[in-house]
């Protein structure tokens, strides 16, 4: 579960990326984060992931308060995630597979095993065929699908996608929107930030709408 | 438990790989770590020779007492007596002034200049051991001797060997300063190799951060390259040290013989070698570690 009390977020400088944001997702739920860029949707994902700390308020995942968290906790913490970053963060210096297997090694799984979990993943996200192509060598959507692969290999039992479709025409959103769509289905809690409507409408979940670091009051959907 | 073996064997297999990868800058840096360390050790190895040649020649103390060329076997006799008495004296020889004449007539080749001689120009001399070789009692001894009637001179044989171990503590302190500039060179060049490293491989560690690596993941293989490129190190230093003693000990050998001693550079110990390589080893990760220190946590989004 995660839990946003009172949450604010000021940046050096004096920017303030979030005030007074709370609201809570329950396990298995899918949420979207929606908002013009700029309203914070990325600082509550990086918040989530320990990426950032609260000026204020508590976050708190799964019983762990995330501001208190000591450094030496955090890695463990985000081991709950599959992240998927708004610039992909992919390496390129290496395989598609090297690229994936990476949450796996760190965790040390053994490498038949590892293998194994690398495949499904790559399967699960229609990039099988290329598991020895280099990421420079991807279109936009492969390496996007590429990024999800690596965030969902070791089976977290969270996704953070931070605007996973920006770029990307339609159809592809669409069939993106699917594929997170299945990780839900399958247990996964699900957060998605997106400014991207039509992705928001193909999911029809639950939206955490933000507008210059706060929420805007919820509006019931159909 | 298994996990950790398997990271770490990983994290070796991997740092090797990256060893044979570049192999032009790993064998590079390896010689700089290597000719660092070759220096004060080869250094350590000639000190141990002289030092070696240094006791087994003449560094038993002892005392030559000439006798005036006027003295009679009486006067030699009363000498005697007086050195048989003497409790600081171990044990002594007479040479007679015909003995020494006729040993350097034999020895260095000097008998054409001993039978131009019209009389014996040498004295009759008493060589004296003493029994504590401390450098004041031998002064002691010579200025007591020196009084005696019909002493015409008393040498100390071993100032030369007392020159010559003070030249070698003089030796040892110019090893341990070199050894120590050249150790702290080493770490600083590790502590380079590492921070180029990290700086290269910037993204990579970011990503391991943000998906969950923990910081001795993220330190392990760069203090691996530390720790393998200080074993290679000290194998070329090692090495180095090894060819250099038996280029060397050919022309020392030939040397030796004109001189009619042995002289031979020391090999060094299996525990001397393997002490090497480790020192070279814990230096490199030293320097390794403090980079990553340094520079790992300018690579922290957190």
């Amino acid at each position: 579960m995660i839990s946003f009390t009172a949450v604010c977020k000021r940046y050096p400088g004096g920017v303030e990326a979030l005030r007074d944001v709370s609201f809570t997702v329950a396990d298995r739920e899918m949420v979207l984060v929606t908002g013009h860029s700029g309203a914070g949707k990325t600082t509550l994902l990086k918040l989530m992931a320990a990426i950032e700390r609260p000026t204020s308020g508590s976050v708190v995942i799964n019983g762990q308060n995330v501001g208190t968290l000591r450094r030496r906790a955090v890695p463990f913490l985000r081991r709950n995630f599959g992240l998927v970053f708004e610039d992909h963060k992919l390496l390129f210096d290496r395989s598609a597979f090297d690229n994936v297997v990476l949450p796996l090694n760190i965790v040390g799984y053994d490498s038949r095993e590892a293998a194994r979990r690398v495949r499904a993943a790559l399967d699960k996200v229609g990039l099988l065929h290329k598991e020895r192509a280099y990421p420079i060598t991807l279109s936009g959507g492969e390496q996007r699908r590429l990024a999800i692969a690596r965030a969902i290999v070791h089976r977290p039992a969270m996704l953070l996608a931070d605007d996973p479709t920006g770029n990307v025409d339609a159809e592809h959103a669409r069939e993106l929107g699917d594929l997170f769509r299945s990780f839900h289905q399958v247990g996964v809690t699900v957060v998605i930030a997106t400014h991207d409507a039509l992705l928001a409408q193909h999911l029809a979940s639950r939206a955490i709408a933000l507008r210059s670091g706060e929420i805007v009051p919820e509006f019931p959907r159909t | 438990m298994r996990t950790w073996l398997t990271q770490h064997a990983r994290t070796l297999a991997a740092t090797l790989a990256r060893f044979a990868r570049s192999r032009m800058a790993s064998l590079l840096n390896i010689a700089v770590i290597g000719i660092a360390l070759a220096l004060p050790v080869g250094g350590y190895v000639i000190l141990g020779t002289l030092q070696h040649l240094a006791r087994t020649h003449g560094s038993t103390p002892q005392l030559s007492v000439f006798l005036a060329l006027d003295a009679s076997g009486d006067d030699a006799a009363s000498v005697r007596d007086r050195l048989k008495r003497h409790a600081s004296v171990l044990k002594f020889s007479f040479v007679p002034r015909d003995q020494a004449l006729r040993e350097l007539k034999a020895s260095a080749g000097l008998a054409d200049v001993v039978d131009s001689l019209q009389h014996n120009p040498l004295p009759d001399a008493f060589v004296v051991d003493a029994r504590d070789g401390g450098a004041g009692n031998l002064q002691n001894m010579r200025e007591e001797f020196r009084k005696w009637p019909k002493v015409a001179h008393v040498q100390l044989d071993t100032a030369w060997a007392t020159r010559l171990d003070a030249l070698l503590r003089l030796g040892k302190l110019v090893v341990l300063l070199l050894a120590a500039a050249l150790g702290i060179a080493m770490v600083a060049v590790t502590f380079n190799t590492i921070r180029l490293q990290i700086l290269t491989q910037r993204e990579e560690i970011e990503v391991s951060r943000l998906i969950g690596a923990t910081d001795p993941f993220i330190r392990r293989p760069f203090l691996y390259y530390g720790a393998v490129l200080g074993a290679f190190g000290g194998l070329a230093a090692w090495a180095l040290v090894w060819a250099g003693a038996y280029v060397l000990n050919h022309s020392l050998t030939e040397i030796g013989q004109i001189y009619g001693a042995s002289l031979n550079l020391r090999r060094l110990t299996p525990e001397e070698s393997t002490g090497i390589v480790l020192f070279s080893t814990w230096l490199c990760w030293l320097g390794a570690w403090l980079s990553v220190q340094q520079h790992l946590v300018a690579v922290d989004p957190a």
